[in-house]
């Protein structure tokens, strides 16, 4: 515990460019705590529209707990608190006037096991369109939900049984019904918390492709135990370490010549 | 060992073994060739045909040792996925057994050549040049593979700037060789086989500035190929 404490004590500031230009999310000074415990300390971190940010390290980091904070999925658990400012476009997404069930509408989110809804595959995607109003009638219904499974790239695969059952399909295909549903609702940043763990290497791929696809039109942030996979597909990698942001930067920078020792020794799998 | 990489601080023992396994065998090379480039001069010096001929042939044992190197390369590369300093380490040895190979080359051209001019009557006038010249490459050849042993990308950098007198040393020669011909055409073939030598180890000096730049790369990150002195300085300050 104390060496611990020595380390956390010996990360000070965050190493490298924390700021972009045009931050589509903007996270100041976040402190999370569950009950006593600090989970983060002071991260500083900017989303930039069009990117894929990585979010790296090791088990317990924190890299969950400050992803679930940039949608107010920690308003679920009743012992966590979170302070600092986590701005989207300028607005702080902590402000008593913001509703999250419309916030996390603009800012989805794609878990680690997917979760499709007991329902028809059709009604997955149709599900968040329908309870935001977004369609005034059947016909625009249709669009949305094929136009959704277009972009996760699972339309050709469903489109003769869209009444089949979420359920019923593949893992890695049911990770991209809740990546069409997540999109369904035209939302502005995604979060995903390591999507890819549950699928083998082709599914894998399949949404590793998509994610480069839905870069054009999102900003996304992505968890992954894979560094392979944050080198694959992020512009920016964020290493944390004991709650703190030790390092933030361009990814190839950081996988072949990152600053800090304690990011070197995470992904060339040294000891800490 | 000056490890400035931690090369043995990976999780995994294997992965430890791996990486040392690439290095010292890259060192081995590098004593192989060295030893390649100084039988080569030497021959050349003595007009030792039975060592030029010794040395030339050396270069198969290189050669091996190259493919050999670069198997073990691949191997980590598609297993292991290495990143960091451990990329920066393969992707130098790479490069670093390329070097050396072609520098082996040289040395065999050197051998060759030593065949070829044992019985010239024209090198003598030279030999002073040439062990000259040799001995500023050789030294340098050394300290370079010392560079990349340590790690010790400073020392790398005054390496390679030794350069210039090797290729000052190289004009000079040329010269010569040039006002000779002038003066003596019939002299063209032994004079002209002189030059090769001397381009030889001119080469191999090129050569080991291209290892001190790879041992900048592999403990700063920085490539510093292409680029002049100054601002090599500028961009790896703290």
């Amino acid at each position: 515990m104390d060496e611990a404490q020595a380390v956390l004590d010996s990360i000070e500031g965050t190493v490298g460019e924390i700021a972009v230009d045009n931050p589509k999310m903007s996270m100041r000074d976040v402190d999370v705590f569950y009950a006593e415990k600090q989970a983060i300390f002071g991260v500083d971190l900017d989303v930039a529209n069009n990117e894929v940010i990585a979010m790296i390290g090791p088990s317990g980091c924190g890299k969950s707990t400050f992803l679930r904070c940039l949608n107010r999925m920690n308003d679920t658990i009743p012992i966590c608190r979170v302070s600092g400012s986590v701005m989207l476009d300028g607005d702080d997404i902590y402000a008593a006037d913001q509703d999250p069930v419309l916030l996390r509408a603009r800012v989805g989110m794609v878990f680690q096991k997917p979760n499709p809804f007991p329902k028809s595959i059709f009604d997955n995607v149709a599900y968040g369109a329908r309870i935001h109003g977004l369609a005034a009638n059947r016909a625009e219904l249709d669009d949305i939900v094929v136009g959704s499974l277009k972009r996760a790239g699972l339309y050709e695969e469903v489109k003769s049984r869209l009444d089949a059952p979420g359920t019923s399909l593949s893992g890695g295909q049911q990770q991209r019904l809740c990546i069409a549903r997540s999109i369904a609702v035209s939302p502005e940043v995604i979060l995903m918390d390591e999507p890819c763990s549950a699928l083998d290497p082709i599914a894998t791929a399949r949404i590793e492709e998509l994610i480069d696809e839905l870069r054009e039109n999102y900003a996304i942030a992505i968890v992954t135990h894979s560094m392979q996979q944050a080198a694959r597909v992020s512009q920016r990698t964020a290493y944390f370490h004991l709650g703190k942001l030790v390092e933030v930067g361009d990814t190839n920078e950081i996988f072949t010549n990152p600053q800090h020792e304690l990011t070197e020794n995470y992904i060339t799998g040294r000891f800490g | 060992m000056a490890d400035k990489l931690h090369l043995d601080q990976h999780i995994s023992q294997k992965f430890n073994d791996e990486l040392e396994d690439i290095r010292s065998r890259a060192l081995q090379m590098g004593g192989m060739v060295e030893k390649q480039v100084s039988g080569g001069l030497q021959a050349l010096l003595e007009g030792n045909s039975e060592l030029g001929n010794k040395v030339a042939k050396l270069d198969h044992e290189v050669n091996s040792l190259e493919v050999e190197i670069d198997e073990a390369c691949t191997q980590v590369l598609a297993r292991r996925q290495p990143a960091a300093s451990d990329l920066r380490l393969i992707v130098t040895v790479i490069k670093v057994i390329t070097d050396l190979e072609r520098i082996g080359d040289e040395a065999e051209k050197l051998g060759r050549f030593a065949v070829d001019l044992a019985s010239s009557r024209e090198l003598p006038a030279y030999r002073k040049e040439l062990r000259h010249l040799g001995e500023l490459v050789q030294t340098m050849l050394h300290d370079a593979l010392d560079c990349f042993a340590r790690m010790d990308y400073e020392a790398a950098l005054k390496v390679a700037a030794r350069d210039d007198d090797v290729n000052a040393e190289y004009e000079t020669l040329s010269r010569l060789l040039i006002t000779h011909v002038m003066e003596d055409p019939r002299q063209v073939k032994n004079v002209f086989n002189i030059t090769w030598c001397a381009r030889a180890l001119e080469r191999i000096g090129d050569h080991s500035v291209n290892i001190c730049e790879y041992v900048v790369f592999l403990v700063k990150g920085k490539d510093i190929r292409h680029t002049n002195l100054v601002d090599i300085n500028q961009s790896l300050k703290p």
